[in-house]
């Protein structure tokens, strides 16, 4: 390609998918010069997302979570993102393309990433009301819609319907179908699995590992027919919407949704149009280079037929997209060939298959190992001398995937059998030394050498540095742990001491310290880090105080060690959290005890244990919300935020919310933050224990414990889960015998469930299993880390937590109860004790020499009934106008 | 460290220039390490009292968030100087040229603008003061 003058040439995609997404990316990304204007026209009106990570919209019903890459790249002048706005065709001659409104772009080159649609098989009744396919945000949407008008309808109908769940169907027992079934469990339905070959997964794993995984499936609750056709689907005869599957052999089943996941086609009716090329099973023609027979158009990802067929894996379409973004800026890359290794999980299920899984070349080996109890199938395919790897299928554990998939092609060390072999029977990968050219990384196609690299020649320090630096792990994350192997040993391998360090002031970890002041009894952070602050830090000053810079003093702390040392202080019982040297330590948010927000005022979130409140609770929080004008809005862990208090307002709200009874929620803190619960048997017709008062009971134990990271509890009273606790740090949920204890959950940025701790506790034993979980936990947790990373971190995983808190295999368990009891003795509303002490009220004025004047530039707009903060431009338009579109700093008559 | 003299560099350079002292509040008033807002002419400024009972003032306006907050942050030190990171998206700034030592990934609101303006303090007998540039009469208290 040329670098014609100044002007840059236009490139037109057509498709707004993952793959079109990478491939503008990759482009930008390399095209410094700016040589290429890229228009990108997307029939879809979300940006790009992740749709590998579809069913995970169910538990996250916001898009935005599943937006990939970095937001800004639409943002890139030389980027336009016409989203709903579909090309229809394309006219080769005269390089032109018209989008659905009628305007007719013009090209210089032209990409086609369609992508594919879900394919619908020509089984009568397939267009009934209640049959959906699986493909995009809207398809999942409107599935969830579905299902739940029919849950809601079910409530309301005939006695008979009373109780009766949602009946879910799918049809199509590949991958797609199951995590179509995982959906379905997932909105409360029912799922039966419909496939109709011999097993599930039948284009990636044998038959061995197929049975294996439907055994794992049955035990989720999901049903599977496998070698079963459907002849037909018919209407309910009173609703007319889809109600029966009819099989070829004579079986019926009764649905009320059904789900088709077959398989997906090409779209390639542009292409075909256009008179392009098309493959025998459908998709645009390409070389190695992505190009059709037109040298100025090119298709990438699921619809460009490459080798002869389309792929519907979204590694190689990411791998057409660097070809065609390299071949745009003069480059001479070649499509490497497909990588069809898959790796998923549902609902915890691990399933993986690389290389030759079904052993088609000749003379290869196959070593199986099945534990049928455990639900675990794992089988390598070795050559004929048994000695180089050419594939694998894992179901049930595949945890030897990551390290192995890059081994295709190569000799294993030692005996291959040990690579099959549980960890604890002294097999595992632990030795495992990958070529420099095995590929780690398959969505970004980087190498085991690229990330060597990236240490010994690009200086990078740790995992996140590696990351950015060669985008290994940044798009499915399935190859983390293996990057993080590589990288540590290649550090420890150039003597660089894998550090824990805090920060410069601190070269011990937080556990390491945590301990360190526990033993030690230090109670300041000047003792803190004048015992075990960094060599450097005051010895620098005191030892060599005379080449010691002109304004240089001993190490102070920082942001990241203050807060920190704050946290293991209030863990082990320091007091007040501003009590002297301690308030210095503190976030903003802690110091002032409110959640700091975007225009530097704060919100406030009084304590509802367990999301329990009488109606003059509900009263008093209105009334004082009311006369403060803040705004309100009710929290994911059942509570109620009031927004918009300024810091000179913090103690009048909080005198107001503690003499009616309310306390600090420490919504503010790395502490525990709710228990959430759904209403249980006091209430529920289908309740089995008191969800409310043992949520009551957890909130009010364990109040106001600080922690590594903030904490979340939830307790259902049966196993529907409404208060949905797996996805908390620890999650109770109710049982015939008692309460079952499931924990490392969480939501945010990556969602976690919960896994099973312990199972049909009475209240005591449950009680003392979480003391015992949080406080081992809080000891010994990293910086900022959340439970569910930390349970992999400790020696053994869940297994070596649970032997150190049910079996004491440490002998630390008295001394974690004993701790829990000390918080339990010791707590105190922090706020109510901050009221009571005129020293620290001193510390919310909002102005040294002005402590009550509001702060002069915050402005608000009324929206919906309630205020928020007048955006730059409205403040602007006011200042033109002189309009008093703005509410500046709301004073309201308030009594104090 | 009762008499004029904090040790600010910056400070120092800039006093120079000085057009009038403001009195803003006593040492008493601020808490070491812990940073507190005022008001001087109608512009907000932050306040920091150091281990060495020095006072560095910056403005109040986090150039990242347009917040005023400053004064809120986390006061520190790097390689021994002293710093005070933004509470709303944590960056570093140097408390003695006002600089943005570290932008965590974040680009300010106005890209010109990512330093903090610094102004002279003094402390006299107790008494903080703000020096500002121009030489208007100190208004009516």
């Amino acid at each position: 390609m040329s670098q014609s003058g100044n002007q840059p040439k236009h490139l037109v995609v057509v498709g707004g998918g993952m793959v079109a997404q990478r491939l503008v990316e990759a482009l930008r990304a390399r095209d410094g010069a700016g040589a290429w204007r890229i228009s990108v026209f997307a029939e879809e009106a979300a940006k790009p997302y992740d749709r590998v990570a579809l069913t995970s919209y169910f538990s996250a019903r916001d898009p935005e979570e599943l937006t990939l890459g970095d937001p800004e790249l639409w943002e890139d002048p030389l980027v336009t993102l016409h989203r709903d706005c579909a090309i229809t065709t394309i006219d080769r001659d005269s390089h032109q393309v018209t989008d659905r409104l009628g305007r007719t772009h013009h090209y210089d080159e032209l990409i086609l990433a369609t992508g594919s649609s879900a394919a619908m098989p020509p089984i009568p009744g397939n267009d009934l009301p209640g049959v959906f396919v699986y493909r995009t945000i809207d398809d999942v949407a409107a599935l969830r819609g579905w299902v739940e008008d029919k849950r809601a309808a079910a409530g309301k109908g005939r006695s008979t319907d009373f109780e009766r769940p949602v009946r879910g169907a799918v049809i199509g027992g590949g991958l797609l179908g199951l995590e179509a079934a995982g959906a379905l469990k997932a909105l409360g339905a029912q799922a039966t699995v419909i496939q109709f070959g011999t097993h599930l997964m039948d284009a990636q794993i044998d038959l061995g590992g197929g049975q294996a995984l439907k055994r794992l499936i049955n035990d989720m609750g999901i049903a599977v027919r496998t070698d079963t056709a459907t002849a037909q689907l018919r209407p309910s005869r009173r609703s007319g919407h889809v109600g029966r599957l009819d099989f070829v052999d004579g079986g019926r089943l009764d649905v009320d949704v059904v789900v088709v996941a077959t398989g997906v086609r090409p779209r390639d009716e542009l292409a075909r149009a256009a008179g392009l090329d098309i493959g025998e099973r459908g998709g645009a023609v390409v070389d190695l280079d992505c190009r059709t027979q037109d040298p100025h158009v090119w298709a990438v990802g699921e619809v460009a037929c490459i080798e002869g067929r389309c792929i519907g894996l979204v590694a190689p379409g990411y791998a057409m997209a660097e070809v065609v973004a390299d071949r745009l800026l003069g480059g001479k890359a070649t499509f490497p060939g497909a990588d069809t290794a898959t790796k998923l999980k549902l609902q915890g299920v691990d399933v993986a298959s690389f290389g030759d899984a079904f052993a088609r070349t000749e003379g290869a080996m196959e070593l199986v190992w099945a534990d049928p109890v455990a639900g675990v199938y794992k089988k390598l395919v070795l050559s004929d001398d048994a000695r180089t790897l050419l594939g694998g299928v894992f179901v049930g554990d595949a945890s030897p995937y990551a390290s192995l998939r890059p081994m295709v092609g190569s000799e294993l060390p030692g005996d291959p059998g040990a690579f099959l072999l549980p960890e604890s029977t002294g097999g595992g990968a632990a030795s495992l030394e990958l070529p420099d050219a095995a590929t780690v990384c398959s969505c970004n196609n980087v190498t085991a050498g690229t990330i060597r690299a990236a240490v010994t020649e690009h200086a990078c320090t740790d995992v996140a540095g590696v990351k950015a630096c060669t985008k290994a792990g940044t798009s499915c994350g399935s190859c983390l742990p293996l990057v993080k192997k590589l990288t540590t040993t290649e550090l420890e391998r150039a003597g660089v001491e894998v550090s824990g360090a805090l920060c410069e002031h601190f070269d011990l970890s937080r556990a390491q310290l945590f301990d360190a002041v526990r033993v030690a009894e230090l109670h300041t952070f000047s003792e803190i880090i004048g015992r075990f602050g960094a060599v450097g830090t005051l010895g620098s000053v005191s030892a060599a105080s005379a080449e010691v810079p002109d304004g240089v003093g001993p190490g102070r702390g920082c942001d990241i060690c203050k807060p920190v040392v704050a946290s293991i202080l209030a863990s082990l019982g320091n007091g007040h959290i501003l009590d002297g040297e301690q308030a210095t330590l503190q976030d903003t948010n802690d110091h002032v005890m409110a959640n700091l927000q975007k225009d530097g005022t704060y919100s406030v979130v009084p304590r509802i244990p367990g999301g329990e409140i009488t109606p003059d609770g509900l009263l008093v929080i209105g009334q004082v919300a009311k006369d403060f004008g803040l705004y309100t809005k009710i929290t994911g862990g059942q509570r109620i935020d009031m927004f918009g208090a300024r810091i000179e307002q913090l103690p009048q709200i909080w005198r107001r919310l503690v003499e009616h009874g309310f306390e600090s929620g420490h919504a503010y803190g790395k502490s525990l933050r709710t228990v959430k619960s759904c209403v249980g048997s006091t209430w529920c017709r289908y309740g089995v224990q008191d969800s409310v008062g043992m949520a009551v009971e957890l909130e009010l134990r364990y109040r106001g414990l600080r922690s590594p990271h903030k904490l979340k509890l939830g307790v259902s009273g049966c196993a529907r889960e409404c208060a949905e606790a797996r996805g908390k740090d620890v999650g109770v949920i109710a049982t015939d015998k008692g309460w079952n204890v499931y924990v490392g959950g969480n939501g945010g940025f990556t969602p976690r469930h919960a896994q099973l701790l312990a199972e049909d506790l009475d209240s005591r034993a449950l009680i003392r299993t979480i003391d015992r979980f949080l406080m081992y936990y809080i000891r010994t947790a990293d910086r900022l880390q959340r439970t569910a990373p930390w349970i992999e971190d400790v020696e053994g995983g869940l297994d070596g937590v649970r032997e150190v808190i049910m079996n004491d295999s440490l002998g630390i368990a008295a001394d974690l109860d004993t701790a829990m009891a000390a918080h339990v003795g010791n707590y105190e509303d922090e706020w109510r004790a901050v009221l009571e002490d005129p020293e620290k009220l001193r510390r919310f004025g909002s102005f040294v020499n002005a402590p009550a004047t509001a702060d002069p530039d915050l402005a608000y707009v009324p929206e919906r009934g309630q205020i928020r903060p007048a955006t730059e431009a409205e403040r602007e338009a006011a200042a033109e106008t002189g309009a008093p579109v703005l509410i500046a700093g709301a004073t309201l008559a308030v009594r104090s | 460290m009762s008499t004029t003299a904090s040790t600010a560099t910056a400070a120092d350079e800039a006093s120079t220039a000085v057009g009038r002292w403001v009195r803003v509040c006593l040492l008493h008033d601020l808490a070491v390490e812990r940073g507190a807002a005022a008001l001087v002419d109608g512009d907000q400024i932050a306040l920091f009292r150091l281990p060495d009972d020095s006072v560095r003032a910056v403005q109040q306006r986090d150039p990242y968030s347009g917040a005023n907050i400053m004064s809120r942050g986390i006061v520190g030190t790097r390689q021994g100087r002293p710093t005070v990171a933004a509470p709303m998206y944590k960056q570093v700034f140097s408390l003695e040229t006002g600089a943005c030592l570290d932008p965590v990934g974040y680009t300010p609101l106005d890209p010109a603008q990512a330093n903090l303006r610094t102004f002279p303090v003094r402390v006299t007998d107790g008494v903080v003061q703000v020096g500002l540039l121009d030489g208007a009469a100190e208004p009516a208290a």
